[in-house]
C-alpha cells in the first residue's frame, strides 16, 4: 500500500513543527493552511510571481514549489519571523518608511526576498547586469529584485528601500 | 493533482532502480519545473523519487575537463569561479534565466530536462502531439509567436527553454547519465532527439536514465565565451532568442568558433553550417551576416514567428561583432 | 477637544496607517483568514466555447477522497437576475465561453479539491463557436450606451466636410490588444453561515454594493449578505463588480452547512474576472498650418460576450481633451463567444488615450511643431463635445511643468538621429484626462469619552491608501491629529458606499466623513454629552449629489518618457519618465505618489509586454499565466518622476479631491509610442511595442 502522506519536520521562525501532510501539500501551504502563517502568499501558485518567498536555510525561494515532504527537517524564514514581537527588521522598516508598497499583498516575499538579494550580493554572486565589479548599485537591484512582481508598480520605491537597507 | 508516493534516494543506483521501467514514477530534483507540471496536470507520477541527497553537487576540475554535478543549483553554478572564469556564457547563461528563487532551487540536470512551455502543451484540456501522440498540433495554425522555426516537424514545433543548454552545445558539453546498464557519456549534441513524428519522443537515453552531470572539455577560447538573450521584457523572462558563442580571432581571421542558438527549435541549436561558413574568413560583419544567413538559410517560420528571422541573424551578427572588438 | 491642530493632517505625507501589518504578514487578506471547519471549492471550467454540457460524472467524484459535495445545474439555487449574467453560474448546462464554470467540487482540503474537479469527466455537445474579433465583423453594431451608460455616439459640427478642407490632415487606425488586470491576489470567497446571516470574506472593491446584489441574485432578505474586505491585494477594476467566487462560495456553504472558501487559480482568473476589451481604432484629424484642430474624430470598435453587453468607453477620450467646431466620436460593438471583458484601470481612457495622443504627435510630426507645443495651442475651458465649462483644467501647467522636470527644450524633433552605440534614443509626450465622480456614500463619526474618535465607511483600500487619507480627512475636520481618529473600511454593514474604483473613491468617501465629522465637531461644542458607548452623526451624500452643478469634471495630466531602443534586436526600454498631474487638492502626497507611479508603470507595461492572445480556435487566452502574459517586473522600470501641479477646484466635493487611482495610467502607452517613434522612425500604431515590432 503506497504512502501517500508522511510526517514531516519542518522548523518554522525557529519553531519546529511535525506534521503529517498529504505528499501533494507545497511548503506554501503547509505555512498558510496548517501553520497560520498566511504571510506567505499564494499569487500564481507557479513560481511565476514570487509572493510566495520565504527564505529556505537562508536562501531565498517560491515556497509554492516545494514540496513539504522535501524539505523535511529544513528551516525556514517567513516574514512573520524576521523579528520578533513588535520590532521591525531593517528591510520591514525601510518599505515601510519609503512606501514601497500599496496593497501589501506582494510585500511579504518582496521582504524575504529583498533579505535574500543582499545576502548573495554580499557573498559577491553576480547577477544578468554585472560587469565584474561588486557594486549592488540600483540597476543590480532591479535585476535581482526582478522575480517578484508587484502589480500596484511599487518598483521604485522598492529599489529605493532594499539599496537604503545594503548601504547601511 | 494525482495522489504520490515519495522516496529519497540514497544512491543512484537505488534511484535508478526505482524510476527506470516504471513510467508512474519521476526524479525529483529541485521541482522548479517537475512540480509545475504536476500542477497543470502534464505530468502525474504516483511516486517521487527524490534525488537531492545524492552525491552529484560538486563542480570539479578533473584535468582540464570541468565536471559539473547533476545536483549543482543553478545559482551555485553560475557563481562558481572556475565557471566565471573558464566559461563565461554558461554562467551568463544561467544567470539571464528564471529568477533568483528559481535558480536557488533549480538543479543543472532539471534545467537540461526541463520540457517546452508552448502553450498548448502545457494544457491538458488541449490537443498536443507531444503530450498525446496523434491528438494534434494546434500551435501550427494557433499560438506560435515564440516557437520553432528551426528543425520543426508538421507534428510539432515546439522550442526547449533552456539557456544552459544552449550555452553547454557550444561548448562541446557531454551529459552524463547513469540508466539500468550503468553509466555513460552522451554529447549534449546527441541528447536530444530531432523532431519528426514522434515529438513525445524527447531524449535519446532511456526513460527513468538519471543525469548525473555535465562534463565540458577544456577549450581556452571559452574564456571570452558570451551568452545575449533577448526577450520581450527586461527579465524573468524566456527567450525569443539567444546565442551563446565562442570565437577566436588571429590575424583578423576566424580560426575557431563555436555558435548555438537558443529559442529557435526544439533543443539547443548548435549552428555548425554557421560555424563552418566562418572558418578561416575575415572576422568581419559581412562574414558573421553570411555565416548566420547559411545557417538561417534552414529556417521555416511560421505566420506568426518570421520575426525570429532577422533577429537571429541580427543578433548573431552582434555577438561576434562585439566579440572580435569591433566598434559599436 | 474643540482646540484647532496647529498643523493640518491634509496635505502631508504619512506613513499608511496599515503599514506596520503589511510589512510585517499580519494583514489578514480574503483568503488568509482562518476560518475553523473550512472546506474548499474548486471550480470545473468549461474546455468548449460554446455549446451545452451533456452529462457530468458527479457520481465518480463524489467517490473521491474528502469529497463533500458536486455543485451542479441540477442542484445549484435558482438565482435572480441582477442585470449581471456573468453571475448566474450553474444554472443551465449552456455554455458560454470557454472557461465557464459547469461544476464546483467542494472538498474538506485544496489538495483533494483540486484533484478531484481536474479529474472530472464532463462531455459536452459542441456548436460552431466565433471567438475572433475583427473590426470589420458583419455583426458588429451601434450599442445603446457606452460604459458607464454614456452616449454612444456624439456629433458637432460636419467633420468630413472639415476635413476634407483642412490643410493638414491625418488618419490613422490603432490598436490595443485584450489585457488583463491580473492583481497579484487571485479572487477569493469565503463564505460562512451564523445566525441566519452569511459573512463573505471577498476579495472585493464594493462590499456594499456586492452584499445586496448577491442578496438580490439569491433571494435573500435584504441585509442577509455581509461582506468584508479589510486587505485587498489589488483590483484595477477586476474585483469592482461581485465575481463568480464569491457566487461559488455562498452556494457551496448553503449546500454543504460549512464554510468554504473558493480562491481562483491564475489560469481560471483569465476568463472569470473580466479584462479589458481588444479595441480597433480610427482617428482623423483635421488641422491648419500651425496645427490648430479643425476637426476631430475618434472611432473604436470592440467585442464583448454573449452573456453581457460591456462596451469600453473608447471613442469618448475625444468628448473631454482638445477642441474643435467639428467632433464626432462613435463606437461599435460585436458579441461574440468570448469571456465577458469589464473594467481595467482606466476604461476608455487607457485605450482611447494611446489613439489620440499617438494621432496628435502625427499631426505635430505632419505640421512641423513640436508636440507640446501643439497641445498648448489646442487647449480650452469648454469640454469639446458638449460645450460645458470644466470645473478645472490645468493641462497646460502640467504640459510646461513636464517639459520643464524632463528637459524637453531644444529636443531635437527629427527621428531616428540619436544613437548612443547599443541603442536608438527618443523622448514622447502625451497628455491625459480622466473622469472625477463621486457617488453617494453614507459614513458614521463617533466620539468617545477618551477623546478619541471612530470613523465608519464602507470604503476599501485596495491599495490606494485611501485609510489613510480618511485618516488625515477626517482628523482635520475634527480639529484633531490623526493619532486620535480610528477609521474603519471593509464592511458593507456600515451602509451605503462608492466602491473603490472609477477614481471615485476617496471623493465619495471623504464628502460624509467630512460632514458627519464637523456634525459631530457642532453637537460637542453645543454641550452634548458622550456617553460611554460614544456619540455618534452619520451624514449620507445622496440627496445632495443629486443636486450638483453640470460641469464637466476631470483631472488632467501629461506624461513624458524617455525610450531606448537596441539598434539590434528591437528591445525597447523606458530608462526615465515624468509625469505631472492636476488631480484636486492631495491629501497625502506619499500615498498620492505612489499611486501615480503605480499607474505609469502599469502603462509602461501595458505599452510594451501585455497582450491577452486570444486563440479563436479555442475561444480561449491561452496565455493564462504570468509568464506568458509578461507584466513589467522590477528590471524594466526605471526613474519615474511624479509631480503635482496646484489644482484647486471648489465645485468637487469638500475635501476638494479629484482621484488620482487611473489618470497614472492613461497617456503613458501614447508617450512611449511617441518616444519609440522619435528614437527609429517607425509610427508604433500598434500594441504591445514588442521587439518584433520596434526592431528596424
Amino acid at each position: 500500500m503506497p504512502q501517500l502522506s508522511s510526517t514531516v519536520r519542518l522548523v518554522v521562525n525557529g519553531t519546529a513543527y511535525d506534521l503529517e501532510v498529504d505528499n501533494r501539500t507545497t511548503l506554501l501551504d503547509a505555512l498558510r493552511e496548517r501553520l497560520n502563517l498566511t504571510g506567505a502568499k499564494k499569487g500564481c501558485d507557479h513560481g511565476q510571481c514570487g509572493a510566495c518567498t520565504v527564505l529556505l536555510d537562508g536562501r531565498r525561494v517560491d515556497s509554492c514549489l516545494l514540496f513539504a515532504v522535501a524539505v523535511d527537517g529544513r528551516s525556514v524564514t517567513t516574514v512573520e519571523g524576521l523579528a520578533p514581537g513588535d520590532e521591525l527588521h531593517p528591510m520591514q522598516a525601510a518599505f515601510l518608511a519609503h512606501d514601497a508598497f500599496q496593497c501589501g499583498y506582494c510585500t511579504p516575499g518582496q521582504i524575504c526576498s529583498a533579505i535574500g538579494v543582499l545576502d548573495e550580493a554580499a557573498a559577491g554572486w553576480p547577477s544578468a547586469v554585472s560587469d565584474g565589479t561588486a557594486v549592488l548599485d540600483e540597476d543590480e537591484i532591479r535585476e535581482r529584485m526582478s522575480g517578484n512582481l508587484c502589480r500596484c508598480g511599487a518598483y521604485p520605491q522598492i529599489v529605493a528601500a532594499v539599496a537604503e537597507v545594503w548601504r547601511g | 493533482m494525482r495522489e504520490f508516493a515519495y522516496t529519497r534516494a540514497t544512491d543512484v543506483d537505488t534511484a535508478v532502480a526505482l524510476v527506470a521501467d516504471n513510467p508512474g514514477a519521476r526524479y525529483l530534483g529541485g521541482g522548479t519545473n517537475l512540480v509545475d507540471l504536476m500542477k497543470l496536470g502534464v505530468e502525474r507520477p504516483e511516486l517521487l523519487v527524490d534525488v537531492t541527497g545524492l552525491p552529484l553537487d560538486e563542480v570539479v576540475d578533473d584535468g582540464g575537463t570541468l565536471r559539473v554535478g547533476a545536483l549543482v543549483r543553478n545559482s551555485d553554478l553560475a557563481a562558481h569561479p572556475l565557471v566565471r572564469a573558464r566559461y563565461p556564457a554558461l554562467s551568463q547563461a544561467v544567470l539571464a534565466g528564471a529568477s533568483g528563487q528559481l535558480r536557488n532551487v533549480a538543479t543543472t540536470g532539471g534545467n537540461l530536462l526541463q520540457r517546452t512551455r508552448c502553450l498548448y502543451f502545457t494544457d491538458p484540456a488541449k490537443p498536443c502531439n507531444k503530450r498525446r501522440p496523434g491528438s494534434g498540433c494546434p500551435a501550427i495554425r494557433g499560438e506560435h509567436h515564440n516557437l520553432a522555426i528551426l528543425g520543426a516537424s508538421a507534428h510539432c514545433v515546439a522550442t526547449h527553454p533552456s539557456d544552459l543548454a544552449v550555452a553547454l552545445a557550444a561548448l562541446d558539453a557531454r551529459v552524463l547519465v547513469h540508466d539500468l546498464a550503468g553509466p555513460r557519456e552522451v554529447p549534449l549534441d546527441d541528447f536530444y532527439r530531432p523532431v519528426d513524428d514522434r515529438p513525445d519522443l524527447e531524449l535519446t537515453v532511456p526513460d527513468g536514465a538519471l543525469v548525473t552531470g555535465v562534463a565540458l572539455p577544456p577549450l581556452p577560447m571559452a574564456a571570452g565565451s558570451r551568452y545575449r538573450k533577448v526577450r520581450e521584457r527586461a527579465s524573468y523572462a524566456f527567450a525569443v532568442a539567444s546565442v551563446a558563442a565562442a570565437l577566436d580571432v588571429a590575424g583578423g581571421r576566424v580560426r575557431d568558433v563555436r555558435i548555438a542558438l537558443g529559442a529557435v527549435a526544439s533543443r539547443p541549436w548548435r549552428a555548425r553550417v554557421a560555424e563552418r561558413t566562418l572558418a578561416g574568413e575575415p572576422a568581419t560583419e559581412a562574414a558573421f551576416a553570411a555565416a548566420a544567413e547559411a545557417e538561417l538559410d534552414a529556417a521555416r517560420p511560421l505566420r506568426d514567428n518570421a520575426y525570429k528571422v532577422p533577429l537571429v541573424r541580427d543578433l548573431v551578427v552582434g555577438v561576434l561583432r562585439d566579440m572580435a572588438g569591433g566598434p559599436p | 477637544m474643540t482646540a484647532t491642530t496647529a498643523r493640518a493632517a491634509v496635505g502631508r505625507p504619512y506613513t499608511r496607517v496599515e503599514g506596520p501589518d503589511k510589512v510585517t504578514g499580519r494583514a489578514r487578506f480574503a483568503g488568509d483568514v482562518r476560518v475553523p471547519g473550512l472546506a474548499y471549492g474548486w471550480v470545473v471550467p468549461a474546455s468548449i466555447a460554446r455549446g451545452r454540457v451533456r452529462s457530468r460524472d458527479v457520481a465518480a467524484t463524489l467517490a473521491m477522497p474528502g469529497v463533500l459535495a458536486v455543485l451542479s445545474p441540477e442542484n445549484a439555487p435558482r438565482l435572480g437576475d441582477t442585470g449581471d449574467a456573468t453571475l448566474r453560474v450553474l444554472q443551465d448546462d449552456r455554455v458560454p465561453h470557454y472557461g465557464a464554470p459547469v461544476a464546483l467540487v467542494v472538498a474538506d482540503t485544496p489538495e483533494r479539491a483540486r484533484e478531484a474537479a481536474e479529474t472530472m469527466r464532463v462531455a459536452y455537445v459542441e456548436e460552431p463557436h466565433d471567438a475572433r474579433f475583427r473590426p470589420d465583423h458583419p455583426r458588429r453594431y451601434a450599442p445603446e450606451h457606452v460604459n458607464p451608460g454614456a452616449p454612444t455616439a456624439t456629433g458637432k459640427g460636419d467633420v468630413d466636410a472639415a476635413l476634407a478642407a483642412a490643410p493638414v490632415v491625418v488618419d490613422a487606425r490603432y490598436t490595443t490588444p485584450a489585457q488583463h488586470n491580473n492583481p497579484i491576489e487571485p479572487h477569493s470567497a469565503t463564505a460562512l453561515w451564523a445566525h441566519g446571516r452569511v459573512i463573505l470574506h471577498d476579495t472585493t472593491q464594493a462590499p456594499y454594493a456586492s452584499a445586496r446584489t448577491l442578496a438580490a441574485l439569491f433571494g435573500y432578505p435584504p441585509g442577509t449578505v455581509r461582506v468584508v474586505a479589510e486587505h485587498v491585494g489589488g483590483g484595477f477594476g477586476s474585483k469592482g463588480l461581485p465575481r463568480p467566487e464569491a457566487v461559488l462560495a455562498l452556494m457551496a456553504s448553503a449546500l454543504v452547512g460549512r464554510p468554504v472558501r473558493v480562491t481562483f487559480t491564475r489560469p481560471q482568473m483569465f476568463p472569470l474576472t473580466g479584462y479589458r476589451t481588444p479595441t480597433a481604432q480610427r482617428v482623423r484629424l483635421g488641422a491648419d498650418a500651425g496645427g490648430r484642430l479643425l476637426a476631430v474624430e475618434q472611432t473604436a470598435t470592440q467585442q464583448t460576450s454573449t452573456l453581457l453587453e460591456f462596451t469600453e468607453q473608447t471613442a469618448s477620450y475625444a468628448r473631454a481633451m482638445y477642441p474643435a467646431d467639428n467632433l464626432r466620436t462613435d463606437h461599435r460593438v460585436v458579441r461574440l463567444d468570448v469571456p465577458t471583458p469589464r473594467w481595467m484601470r482606466a476604461p476608455g481612457t487607457a485605450p482611447g488615450s494611446f489613439g489620440l495622443e499617438s494621432a496628435m504627435d502625427e499631426l505635430a510630426e505632419a505640421c512641423g511643431v513640436d508636440p507640446v507645443a501643439l497641445r498648448l495651442r489646442n487647449d480650452t475651458r469648454l469640454e469639446p463635445a458638449t460645450g460645458r465649462p470644466f470645473s478645472s483644467r490645468r493641462l497646460a501647467e502640467c504640459l510646461r511643468e513636464g517639459a520643464r522636470r524632463f528637459g524637453w527644450a531644444g529636443r531635437d524633433p527629427r527621428p531616428a538621429v540619436r544613437r548612443d552605440g547599443r541603442w536608438w534614443w527618443g523622448t514622447g509626450v502625451a497628455g491625459a484626462h480622466h473622469g472625477a465622480g463621486v457617488g453617494p456614500t453614507v459614513a458614521h463619526a463617533t466620539a468617545y469619552p477618551s477623546g478619541r474618535f471612530d470613523v465608519r465607511v464602507g470604503a476599501v483600500d485596495i491599495g490606494t491608501g485611501a485609510r489613510t487619507a480618511l485618516t488625515q480627512v477626517a482628523a482635520d475636520a475634527l480639529g484633531v491629529g490623526p493619532e486620535q481618529v480610528t477609521v474603519h473600511v471593509g464592511d458593507s454593514d456600515t451602509g451605503l458606499a462608492q466602491g473603490a474604483g472609477g477614481s471615485m473613491g476617496t471623493a465619495s468617501w471623504s464628502w460624509p466623513v467630512v460632514a458627519a465629522c464637523r456634525e459631530l465637531v457642532r453637537r460637542l461644542a453645543a454641550g452634548e454629552p458622550v456617553p460611554a458607548t460614544g456619540l455618534t452623526c452619520a451624514y449620507d451624500t445622496t440627496a445632495e449629489l443629486r443636486d450638483r452643478d453640470d460641469l464637466a469634471r476631470y483631472a488632467f495630466g501629461a506624461h513624458f518618457a524617455e525610450v531606448a531602443v537596441d539598434v539590434v534586436t528591437g528591445e525597447v526600454r523606458v530608462p526615465r519618465m515624468t509625469g505631472v498631474f492636476a488631480v484636486g487638492r492631495v491629501v497625502n502626497p506619499l500615498t498620492a505618489r505612489s499611486q501615480l507611479m503605480g499607474g505609469m508603470v502599469m502603462g509602461v507595461s501595458c505599452a510594451l509586454f501585455e497582450e491577452s492572445r486570444m486563440d479563436a480556435a479555442f475561444g480561449d487566452f491561452v496565455n493564462h499565466n504570468l509568464a506568458d502574459y509578461p507584466v513589467a517586473t522590477s528590471a524594466d522600470i526605471g526613474a519615474v518622476d511624479v509631480a503635482f501641479v496646484d489644482d484647486p477646484d471648489g465645485a468637487l466635493n469638500p475635501s476638494g479631491v479629484k482621484g488620482l487611482g487611473e489618470i497614472g495610467i492613461v497617456g503613458v502607452a501614447a508617450a512611449v509610442a511617441n518616444a519609440v517613434w522619435h528614437a527609429t522612425g517607425v509610427r508604433q500604431r500598434h500594441l504591445p511595442v514588442t521587439p518584433a515590432r520596434a526592431a528596424l
